[in-house]
């Protein structure tokens, strides 16, 4: 009986073993490829912060002219808030993906994804996470020391349900941000050149995910305005959950309404890739 | 049933045409002309099993869209293809598990890595079992000598090592169909050599069928059985590589070795003269009447050695090409429209 089960043709069981140990491979020598330039990656990662220090001296300049609060926050509200917005960005920033997208098509190495039996979405998924996971390895140590130093801005460790909130925020903010970028480097099927086009989503990233400042200090209606955009859950939405500024059913509705989000945008990249690729002429030889 | 069966395949590109200057570039934003390429015409072809195709053409005549279209990574305007049973368009995962595609210097290879770790990723997502793995890749390797280049990082091999590699990379699943896209393009003498060594000894082994695209004549002479031209889209000659020389090379190369040291005066009155170097002349002589011109030759002058030669492969083929184009240009309708 044994003998005969062994003869049957592959199992459900079988073909994802299969696919985690495809998945596994990929995502091995993607971290391999991440660790071949150490000077640059590392050079990379500690420019990380240089923005934050910048944001602490100038807040602290501001704050010396104005007593109180600025629409509801502290010298040190505003500083943890960036603090978690950088946080929030190291999960959400995709540096390179959408141009890399429309590099790929415009000179025609988009073709072995084409030849190989291998889902190009999925492998630039991995790819990410592999990059990601490279950097939070490396990026850990000066994080933990940044966020020791600037301790007293921070308010009482939020509870462990505000802690799930933030991290699944985190997780969600990681996938929306890599089919956000990767349907936006798919254009690139239609208009080959997507660099203003990236140019223009970077800009509004800046100003609506919240990187900039915290977008509850817009008044009304602007402020409605701009959360109802998927980029808030970008940068300002984790931060936001980390302060108890969302919370109950409130913070459990935006946590589906990014899932919402998240889901369609893995929907309208899937569906620009599909259509991309009949497209493609197969442009570069 | 054959291997490669292709019906009235067709592929017809909208090329933007941009006058020169800055106010054509300017009206570009709002009015474009468009040119219609028809970079393949209603071709058939019929491949077996084992076979081993060259696909010669001049640059743009159609041969790098064909393979892209055999290859699925792009769908024709009309017109059907089989590729063992499976439309290639469809980019069934089936199918890509059985061929393989070799473009010159695109490299599928990661270029930070060595290509041990790019072989290990193809044996995953071409599902290929470790013992097979590892028999194939040591047969590839011990055939291709790269034994010692294995473990170092891709962006420091020479072109030559690196097409070795991406060869290793394309067969490692045992591809039933291998299309070659100029694999000699820019290399030397020597890893020509080891390339066409490589190819013929393994295609011999697995019979497996290759369709490869080359300008280099010695890759054609060295591997191919048969030979498909394509000329502007339309396939012009399909045959053996001989046939073509009979068709289309109107002349012979003979070389005559003269007994004396004084040269006839005369000898242009028997063909084209093209060397001379005494004792030694050649002379190019219409085929036709090359049996006869020798006849005058040896009755009139005291020759020691003799031999008629068909002329370069590379000249042959050049005037195929300018015939072919003639040909079809000659058939064709206008093929610009807005």
């Amino acid at each position: 009986m044994a003998l005969a089960q062994s003869k049957r043709p592959p199992t459900q069981i079988h073909l994802w073993q299969t696919n985690l140990a495809t998945w596994w491979t990929i995502l091995r020598i993607c971290l391999e490829e991440r660790l071949v330039y150490r000077g640059d990656f590392a050079l990379g990662t500690l420019m990380r912060f240089l923005p934050i220090v910048t944001q602490i001296f100038l807040w602290g300049t501001i704050f010396e002219t104005v007593s109180g609060k600025i629409a509801g926050y502290s010298y040190h509200d505003f500083i943890a808030y960036y603090l978690l917005t950088m946080v929030a960005r190291a999960f959400s920033s995709m540096p390179g993906l959408a141009s890399g997208i429309a590099a790929e098509i415009r000179d025609g190495t988009i073709k072995k994804y084409l030849i190989q039996p291998i889902d190009m979405i999925g492998f630039l998924l991995l790819n990410r996470l592999a990059h990601k996971l490279v950097y939070y390895g490396v990026a850990i140590l000066p994080f933990a020391l940044v966020f020791f130093l600037c301790r007293e801005f921070f308010p009482a460790l939020p509870d462990g349900e505000t802690i799930f909130a933030f991290v699944l925020a985190l997780l969600l903010s990681f996938l929306l941000g890599f089919f956000l970028e990767a349907t936006i480097g798919l254009i690139g099927f239609w208009f080959l050149e997507v660099s203003s086009l990236l140019f223009i989503y970077m800009l509004f990233n800046f100003f609506f995910s919240g990187h900039m400042f915290p977008l509850d200090i817009l008044p009304e209606p602007w402020n409605y305005l701009i959360e109802a955009t998927p980029l808030q859950y970008l940068a300002y939405f984790p931060a936001a959950v980390w302060l108890g500024k969302v919370e109950g059913s409130q913070l459990i509705a935006a946590l589906w309404l990014e899932a919402a989000w998240v889901a369609f945008f893995m929907i309208t990249c899937r569906v620009a890739f599909n259509r991309g690729i009949k497209r493609y002429s197969g442009f570069g030889g | 049933m054959q291997t490669i069966e292709i019906e009235r395949l067709s592929k017809t590109y909208r090329i933007y045409q941009k006058k020169e200057g800055l106010l054509a570039s300017v009206q570009g934003l709002f009015t474009r002309e468009y040119r219609q390429i028809e970079a393949v015409r209603e071709i058939n072809l019929s491949i077996a099993q084992g076979e081993f195709v060259a696909f010669l053409g001049p640059n743009g005549a159609g041969k790098t869209t064909t393979l892209k279209l055999l290859s699925g990574v792009i769908n024709p305007t009309c017109g059907t293809a089989h590729v063992l049973g499976h439309i290639p368009w469809h980019r069934e995962n089936a199918y890509r598990r059985r061929f393989a595609l070799v473009m010159g210097q695109k490299n599928q290879l990661w270029w930070d890595l060595p290509a041990q770790e790019s072989f290990r990723l193809h044996q995953q997502i071409y599902r290929i079992a470790p013992s097979t793995f590892d028999k194939t890749l040591n047969e590839l390797v011990d055939l291709l000598k790269v034994h010692s280049l294995l473990n170092q990082p891709v962006r420091e091999l020479s072109l030559g090592e690196r097409m070795k590699m991406e060869l290793i990379a394309a067969m490692l699943h045992s591809p039933e169909v291998l299309f070659l896209d100029e694999p000699t393009i820019g290399l030397d003498v020597v890893a020509q050599h080891n390339i066409q060594n490589f190819l013929r000894y393994y295609q011999d082994l697995r019979k497996i069928t290759i369709l490869l695209t080359s300008h280099y004549m010695k890759d054609v002479v060295a591997l191919c059985q048969r030979v498909v031209i394509i000329a502007q889209g339309s396939i012009v000659h399909d045959g053996s590589l001989a046939e073509i020389v009979d068709r289309f090379s109107r002349y012979k190369i003979v070389t005559l070795l003269f007994a004396e040291d004084d040269l006839p005066q005369d000898l242009a009155r028997y063909g084209e003269v093209i060397q001379l170097e005494t004792p030694r002349a050649k002379l190019r002589i219409d085929r036709g009447v090359v049996t006869d011109v020798l006849a005058a030759i040896l009755q009139k002058h005291p020759i020691q050695d003799v031999s008629v030669e068909d002329p370069p492969l590379e000249q042959v083929i050049a005037e195929m090409f300018s015939y072919a184009e003639q040909k079809v240009a000659d058939q064709s309708v206008p093929e610009t429209i807005k």
